[in-house]
């Protein structure tokens, strides 16, 4: 289902980085550079939330879903950040990914 | 043997002893420092400007201050104005581990006027690599005792109290009121929504830190202080974390593990920042920009990646926030009272206890099914076979793990996509691998060896036994498959008191 753009539509590369101990759920790469479907089958753009879904289905190689997602949503104590900035600054899970967008999940740290 | 044994016991002894006469020098150098300081001033170390304009000099700071700051009051962003606040501030450190030492040593250092630490623990030897300010001769006792001993041998000039208890609903209010700024430099998702709630309600700036295996994460919160309902007031905790983490994900220092630098990394930012936020020049009420400050930040350190630091944008003040909105519902009334329940609020891990007591085996229980095993020299006559499984990660197997052990880590074991029910599926055995990590003579499918689980604790092998037995390994019940209860730290105890603690 990740492979469902239609012809004609360019894909959408992007960077994604996990930090924070997240990487562990991802076969301890930190970084992926991987690339989105330009336009969904109903026609709409891969936002976050499409993201975040592909990521679970293609990426994530921890039986244990839960510590990344929680009700289709990424889980409290994940920040998302979008090109260096709280995901909160750029409409959260519906912020439509750009070509060479820099995708971070960040775990919050409570150690000290 | 027997004389190296002695010679041993009497090396030890001699150590401990002249370790407890270098303690007792040092407190002696310690008091007579700081009488002859008290002495060549002719007064106690002044605490406050009454005080120095009792001496009638007609400078503001004494001469050995102007020596002691004089390389950081040259700096333009210091000056004489950023020394004497400095010097006018009372910061309050929650916590005096890994973050709190290395913030503390350069906050006292600076001249900052008042220091409280507040910290229930006692300082224990695994500490010590980086809780920067106390000392081996100091293991036992309350780390805010040991953190002030240090700090008052670097600078005597300074207030320091000590809090020695752990921070609650109930006396954080109390003990914050006296000071100006607070630095969270605690361990625990419910302390910090606890700090940062009593921060705000406060109207103290927070500087807040936190750090885990090689990375930490720092942001300065509330600043400006503004009182709650004011949206030009910086964001809270709650602002960026609304909703704790749940308790299962949240790794501890001594779970996790953590490089002393990274963590000392993160105290001696929080230092710089509180310097920061206690210097900057007051606002002009005529200027429109000097009101507008910096944008709120969090800066995440990663020792293994490059760049080192990255620095995010983060959201202003919540327009919901549950403490510093209009919408507030959390008042230093139900902190106090305790209808704010920051355990509730943040849960607790629950440990696994999965398994049937006819499913775990004490340390002790192993031995006397498998003696072989457990005499040196001895461990190769294979009269009972049976395979020990170790799930934790390959750090900690490196570090000791037993030499009839085979190492799968939890978090392979784990990551594993569920085994296609061999259970169901007998006749297929053999064409299947059940799962890439298992050791090849368990995946076999003929032997009904028994199989032992043994982690650092024994919560993990529990979770790694209900999975060999989800997958069907265990035959319906014709193959033994348990873990050793209590993992390492219980075979210490009643196998092997020789085994390293770590």
């Amino acid at each position: 289902m990740s492979d469902s753009a239609i012809g004609g539509v360019a894909p959408i590369p992007i960077t994604v980085e996990f930090t924070g101990g997240l990487e562990i759920l991802f076969d301890n790469q930190r970084k992926y550079a991987i690339s989105l479907p330009g336009q969904l089958e109903d026609g709409s753009q891969p936002n976050i939330s499409y993201l975040v879904q592909y990521l679970v289905e293609n990426l994530m190689k921890d039986q244990r879903k839960e510590l990344f997602i929680m009700e289709e949503n990424v889980r409290p104590g994940i920040l998302v950040l979008i090109n260096d900035a709280d995901w909160e600054l750029e409409g959260e899970e519906k912020y439509e990914l750009q070509p060479r967008d820099n995708i971070v999940f960040v775990s919050t740290l409570h150690g000290g | 043997m027997g004389s190296i044994e002695e010679n041993c016991a009497s090396l030890r002894a001699q150590i401990a002893t002249t370790e407890a006469q270098l303690a007792n020098l040092k407190r002696d150098l310690a008091r007579a420092e700081s009488q002859a300081a008290a002495n060549s001033e002719n007064t106690a170390p002044a605490e406050s400007a009454e005080e120095h304009s009792d001496l009638q000099s007609p400078w503001p700071l004494l001469q050995e201050e102007y020596k002691r700051y004089g390389r950081q009051m040259i700096v333009s962003q210091i000056g004489l104005p950023g020394q004497l606040k400095l010097r006018a501030a009372k910061v309050l450190l929650v916590g005096a581990g890994g973050l709190g030492c290395p913030a503390a040593q350069y906050l006292a250092g600076a001249g900052v006027g008042a220091i409280g630490m507040i910290d229930g623990d006692e300082v224990e030897v695994s500490n010590l690599h980086r809780q920067v300010l106390h000392r081996s001769y100091n293991v036992g006792k309350y780390k805010v005792d040991s953190a002030i001993e240090t700090l008052k041998d670097l600078n005597p000039h300074v207030t320091y109290t000590p809090h020695r208890t752990h921070l609650t609903s109930d006396n954080a209010p109390t003990i914050f009121k006296d000071y100006d700024i607070i630095l969270d430099c605690t361990d625990n998702p419910a302390s910090r929504y606890l700090i940062s709630d009593t921060a705000v309600l406060l109207g103290k700036p927070l500087v807040s830190a936190s750090a885990l295996r090689t990375e930490g994460q720092l942001v300065v919160l509330n600043n400006p202080p503004r009182p709650p309902r004011d949206p030009d007031g910086g964001p809270c905790y709650r602002c960026v974390f609304p909703k704790p983490p749940p308790a299962d994900s949240v790794v501890s220092c001594a779970d996790g593990g953590i490089i002393g630098p990274v963590v000392g990394t993160m105290g001696v930012l929080q230092a710089l920042e509180a310097i920061k936020v206690i210097t900057a020049p007051d606002a002009d009420p005529q200027s429109e920009t000097s009101s507008k400050r910096d944008p709120p930040v969090l800066h995440i350190f990663s020792a293994y990646s490059n760049p080192l630091f990255r620095t995010i944008r983060l959201r202003s003040r919540r327009p919901n926030c549950a403490v510093c909105s209009a919408a507030a519902t959390i008042s230093l009334d139900t902190i106090k009272s305790g209808s704010t329940d920051y355990v509730f609020f943040c849960g607790s891990a629950t440990l696994p206890s999965l398994l049937r007591p006819d499913e775990r085996l004490t340390p002790e229980e192993y031995r006397e099914k498998h003696p072989e095993f457990t005499q040196s020299g001895a461990q190769k006559s294979l009269t009972t076979p049976h395979t020990i499984i170790d799930v934790r990660d390959e750090a900690q197997f490196g570090i000791c793990h037993l030499e009839n052990s085979v190492n799968v880590p939890i978090s392979k074991i784990l990551a594993s996509t569920p085994a296609q029910g061999l259970g169901s599926d007998k006749t297929d055995q053999s064409t299947h691998p059940v799962a890439p990590w298992l050791p090849q003579n368990i995946a076999g499918q003929d032997s009904n060896d028994p199989i032992y689980v043994v982690c650092r604790l024994g919560n993990d092998s529990q979770i790694a036994v209900k999975k060999l037995k989800d997958m069907g390994l265990d035959r319906s019940g014709q193959r033994y498959i348990g873990d050793i209860r209590g993992g390492f730290r219980a075979w210490r105890e009643q196998i092997d008191p020789q085994w390293p603690e770590y």
